[in-house]
């Protein structure tokens, strides 16, 4: 076996140095009712080429987003990655190593956390950053609980233009720490609405420009009316390459800013593994959750980096920690820091710049279909349609045609009686071809 | 005679090893000082290139980004130097051992990395219609197939992103059980103190409160302890196994039993599942719940500390209260069960957006199906026969926490052998770091006495154990014989000395600043 | 000044008590890198916690050792906590609490009594 170093005289030299005479002997612990003799009923050990060809055979069944016009986002978008950035994650010094709890053999995944938290920091135009979190869903969820820690209140306020994804994830761990979810109904254009539900016991008030529907929206009067409230104010952002055209959440007011970062860096990969950013101001830094990097020098004076403000976490305040997360999401990280080192922010700006001009294009294409209304008042790089068919039915039938024609409202929120509710992104991967097939067959299909 | 040759070149070194000569760059051989990305002068740089574009539309005004965002940038050259040089100062599975107690560092196979990047598993969106994914949704089927396969466990949840997050998981599928049985009033959990910092913390999150169950001399749970503290206010415990001492609890049908007979939930943290895998299903033991590290026991990458992914196998009575969505099978093929009606509306919940860590769950699959079932039973074997190894061959000269029976797959010392010698846990293990080995797991668990737990994995040769275990015989001949210089100011070789770590949580500096003015907009 | 099991001091002026850790616990948790004050006008039972004091690898409730309110915090520890260390029972005093029952002080130990309960084992 390929990965299996010992051969069997190797193991029969070491039960001999143990002082047993089989490995059934270091087993005896288990009980009896419980010991296996033969193997569990699964395939036996098979050579690299079989094992590549069952994964290639079904690879082979998805229709991958970059062979047909893809027009698919609400949450996670598919971008150009340098060649680069793949081929440094895959050194063996970032992908096997873990977390740097040694930081004298670590500095290289310490430097770039720094680096990372620097650039979380300056995009959302926050002060401090921590070194990511699972994806954007969770720091939203931990945010919020973040929010009842630093104000001891108890209710959060979410908008009708937040993930729905995100706010399902946040009512789950709210319920289980005992707090209140407002979460308004679902609004293209509906962040300003949350002013009206903020009251003197409202932790915090959840945002996200640009929101689900693709409104962007200035949220500073949200920002001043949940300061007058005593509350925080939390802005989410589910296509971190908005940072490159719209104004910062930090810029806007924000306490917190959560973003899922997989559009910098990362592959759509089905949904995970993605990055979560979190960054806060620093004031409110100790009640931040997960691993937070810091600057220090080392016994020769050298400037070098530590995992640092390590006792808000689980391994040494245990039930009473900010968060129970450990593991994060260092790799996805590194790939994003990378990613944003090369985009610099000349090619940040430039690459906001053309994902907006293609939504743009793509908006002035569909808008002469027949049966669709486009509803986005103010976008980025994705607008909401409302069809005279059901969303479901009218993906299929584009798939069927070969176009990966959007995501429907329906699919983030079965209950919300909104199926007519089509979201489509355009990011710098389509081509004006691309827009063409999908306003032909579109047409087709609402014909 | 002069170690000269003809041309007065030297062939052999100097004979003063222990001078040090100190660079003027500070760069050392292969080892460059490296800057930060934001001290390379990139204000105006970029290294993709990006066509302009129109000016936004008129309806973005008042919404644009006007202020400098402070972003440098590397061209590609520039790029690969700055990451190659950084990755260099690390440690790495692929360099050496790397025994990290209850973290299993094995080796990740390569053919694993390539799956995950075929297009039609990289490339795919979470919500592109059902039918353009079927392959990727049988991907998951057959994955969770062999994981309850493994476990002898009827149900999967295959969304929590990590360890920790199965753990949450776990508990909010017992949480909403008891809800639904009438037992909301359970709110506490029974842990052991020698529990992982997640347990805890997990419990606490999910609104529990924590009592801690008294460990026996032998390093398992009291039985006494664990029966006197269950009642109808318990809603769960939770119990790693084989334990964070690296011990298999040998009660532990019992444990089951006495939790079941309580009213309690069995959750079983499965960080150390590598030790058994193959050989034992915690579905055989009476366990209700128990997280998969994927990034542990089957092979996917740690990346320098994550991503991970963490399915949680459950009971059948939990199933139910699992978090949404899941995969089911129709006649039609495979279908996402997203709730909050239909097939998912008993769910507890949602986890995070989309299906789960979809990357790992092809590494590991195609982990698992590389070795089958033979050759992960032979991984438990191998890992807990090379722990046994490193036990037996260290156990003169280092104190084992528990000299009697065998270990599983990580073997625990503790300070004891220490005594007298000036040398702390901290120091030994900074030492290692001069020895080209990544430190053991240290002051974990808690229940033992500068606690010292390493973890070889399976993935090991015999000659790199021997080399390893040569090496702490090594240093702990020299602590004992008084050369504490050696470990008090360790690491001597390693890209840094030691850190000052009171500095930096003293005075916390989260990011680079600017000294003066920020830097000019990059337009 | 009296002193409690869990190593905390109080200092008794009229009904005014400042209290911190001793040096003994300053020692014990090795250099402070935190510490949490409470908050000025919190009304406290004995017993409750108060502060938090951390150091790196770990962090340690303070508890109240008398019952009243917090009237004055030491905001000095915010942007100096190596004072915890430095002296721990002068500058590093972490509040000053309006006592409710001075009876409480008195019932606390002596330094005799607590250096002998430090040498028990």
């Amino acid at each position: 076996m390929r990965y299996l170093p010992l051969t069997p005289d190797d193991r029969v030299q070491m039960l001999g140095d143990i002082g047993v005479d089989s490995i059934d002997a270091l087993f005896v612990d288990v009980p009896a009712s419980a010991r296996r003799e033969g193997f569990v009923d699964l395939p036996h050990f098979a050579g690299e080429l079989e094992v590549e060809r069952e994964l290639a055979a079904l690879a082979a069944t998805n229709v991958a987003a970059g062979s047909a016009p893809f027009f698919c986002g609400a949450g996670a978008y598919r971008h150009h990655v340098p060649a680069s950035v793949d081929h440094l994650i895959q050194r063996s010094e970032f992908l096997t190593s873990y977390t740097p709890y040694q930081p004298e053999i670590a500095q290289g995944t310490l430097q770039v956390l720094f680096e990372f938290q620097t650039q979380v920091a300056a995009l959302t135009g926050m002060e401090v950053a921590n070194a990511s979190l699972y994806d954007g869903s969770t720091a939203c969820a931990e945010a919020v609980m973040m929010t009842k820690r630093v104000t001891r209140r108890n209710r959060a306020v979410l908008s009708g233009g937040v993930h729905p994804h995100y706010v399902r994830t946040t009512q789950t761990l709210a319920h289980a720490e005992g707090m209140e979810v407002v979460a308004l109904a679902a609004a293209v254009d509906a962040e300003d609405a949350v002013i009206a539900a903020i009251d003197a016991g409202t932790a915090c008030v959840v945002v996200q420009t640009p929101n689900v529907f693709g409104t962007a929206t200035d949220v500073t009067k949200i920002a001043e009316a949940a300061h007058a409230a005593g509350a925080l104010l939390i802005v989410v952002t589910t296509e971190a390459v908005s940072y490159g055209l719209l104004k910062s959440p930090g810029e806007m007011g924000a306490d917190i800013a959560v973003a899922e970062g997989q559009s910098i860096g990362n592959a759509l990969n089905f949904g995970g593994p993605y990055v979560g950013l979190f960054a806060c101001r620093e004031k409110l830094i100790r009640q931040a959750p997960g691993r937070l990097c810091g600057e220090t020098v080392d016994a020769d004076g050298r400037r070098g980096f530590v995992l640092t403000l390590s006792t808000r976490e689980q391994h040494i305040r245990r039930d009473k920690a900010t968060s129970n997360i450990c593991t994060n999401s260092g790799l996805c990280a590194l790939a994003f820091s990378i990613h944003m080192s090369l985009l610099g922010e000349v090619g940040l700006r430039r690459l906001a710049a053309l994902n907006h001009q293609q939504a743009r294009a793509l908006k002035t294409a569909l808008e002469g279909v027949k049966g669709i209304e486009i509803l986005t008042p103010r976008f980025f790089n994705e607008f909401a349609v409302k069809l005279a068919k059901p969303a479901v039915q009218v993906v299929e039938a584009l798939a069927a045609k070969g176009v990966l024609g959007g995501v429907p409202y329906s699919r983030l929120d079965p209950g919300a009686g909104l199926d007519d509710i089509l979201l489509v992104a355009a990011t710098e991967t389509v081509t004006a071809e691309d827009i063409a097939a999908f306003k032909t067959a579109l047409t087709e299909v609402m014909a | 005679m002069s170690s000269m040759n003809s041309v007065g070149r030297p062939t052999a070194p100097a004979q003063t090893n222990d001078y040090i000569h100190p660079t003027l760059t500070g760069g050392r051989g292969l080892l460059q000082d490296e800057a930060l990305i934001f001290e390379l002068d990139g204000w105006g740089k970029t290294g993709v290139d990006i066509p302009d574009a129109d000016r936004p539309a008129d309806d973005l005004a008042g919404l644009l980004r006007t202020d400098p965002i402070g972003l440098p940038g590397l061209s590609e050259p520039e790029a690969v130097r700055h990451y190659v040089r950084l990755s260099q100062k690390n440690h790495a599975i692929d360099l050496a051992l790397y025994p990290l107690g209850s973290c299993t560092m094995k080796h990740n196979p390569r053919l694993n990395e390539k799956m995950a990047r075929l297009d039609g598993f990289a490339d795919i969106h979470p919500l592109q219609p059902v039918s353009t994914v079927q392959g990727a949704l049988a991907l998951i089927d057959r994955l969770a197939h062999w994981l309850k396969t493994l476990t002898g466990m009827p149900a999967v949840a295959m969304t929590p992103k990590a360890g920790a997050h199965g753990e949450l998981c776990g508990l909010l599928t017992i949480r909403a059980a008891h809800e639904a049985n009438g037992q909301g009033h359970r709110k506490t959990v029974l842990v052991p103190t020698s529990a992982h910092g997640t347990n805890p913390a997990t419990a606490a999150f999910v609104g529990y409160s924590v009592v801690e169950i008294a460990q026996t001399e032998d390093g398992r749970v009291s039985l006494a302890d664990l029966e006197a503290k269950l009642g109808d206010h318990v809603a769960a415990i939770m119990v790693t196994n084989p334990n964070t001492c690296g011990l298999f609890e040998r009660d532990i049908v019992e444990i089951a039993r006495l939790t079941h007979a309580a009213g309690a939930y069995f959750y079983c943290d499965g960080a150390n599942f590598n030790a058994i895998v193959g050989r034992v299903r915690p579905g055989d033991l009476g366990v209700d719940a128990m997280h998969i590290n994927l990034h542990k026991t089957f092979s996917t990458p740690h990346g320098g500390g994550g991503p991970g992914a963490g399915p949680v196998v459950l009971s059948a009575a939990l199933a139910p209260f699992a978090p949404a969505p899941w995969v089911v099978h129709h006649a039609g093929g495979f279908q996402l069960a997203e709730g909050p009606s239909g097939e998912a509306a008993s769910a507890f919940g949602r986890m995070s957006a989309f299906h789960g860590q979809m990357g790992m769950f092809v590494r590991a699959y195609a982990y698992m199906r590389s070795h089958g079932a033979d050759g992960l039973r032979q991984v438990a074997e191998d890992a807990v026969l090379n722990a046994n190894y490193i036990k037996a061959r260290l156990g003169d000269v280092m104190s084992p926490a528990f000299p009697d029976g065998p270990c599983m797959h990580e073997a625990l010392f503790d300070d004891h052998w220490l005594d007298g010698t000036g040398v702390t846990t901290l120091d030994f293990a900074k030492a290692m770091i001069d020895e080209g080995f990544h430190p053991m797991t240290m002051y974990f668990p808690l229940v033992v006495h500068g606690a010292m737990l390493i973890e070889p994995t399976e993935t090991e040769s015999k000659q790199e154990l021997d080399r390893f275990i040569g090496a702490l015989r090594a240093l702990a001949a020299a602590a004992k014989a008084g050369e504490v210089d050696r470990f008090k100011g360790a690491p001597f070789h390693a890209p840094m000395r030691r850190l000052d770590e009171t500095l930096a949580a003293r005075k916390p500096k989260l990011r680079w600043k600017p000294e003066a003015n920020p830097p000019l907009a990059a337009q | 000044m009296r002193f409690t099991k869990d190593h905390e001091w109080v200092a008794l002026d009229g009904d005014i008590a400042t209290v911190g850790i001793t040096a003994y616990a300053a020692e014990q948790l090795g250099d402070v890198v935190f510490v949490e004050v409470p908050d000025v006008g919190k009304t406290l039972t004995q017993g409750d916690g108060m502060a938090v004091v951390e150091s790196v690898k770990a962090a340690s409730d303070v508890y109240a050792p008398v019952s009243g309110e917090v009237v004055e915090a030491n905001g000095e520890l915010g942007g100096a906590p190596e004072t915890v260390n430095a002296a721990p029972e002068a500058g590093g005093w972490f509040a000053k609490i309006k006592v409710s029952d001075p009876a409480q002080v008195e019932a606390l130990m002596d330094r005799a009594a607590y250096e002998a309960f430090l040498g028990t084992p």
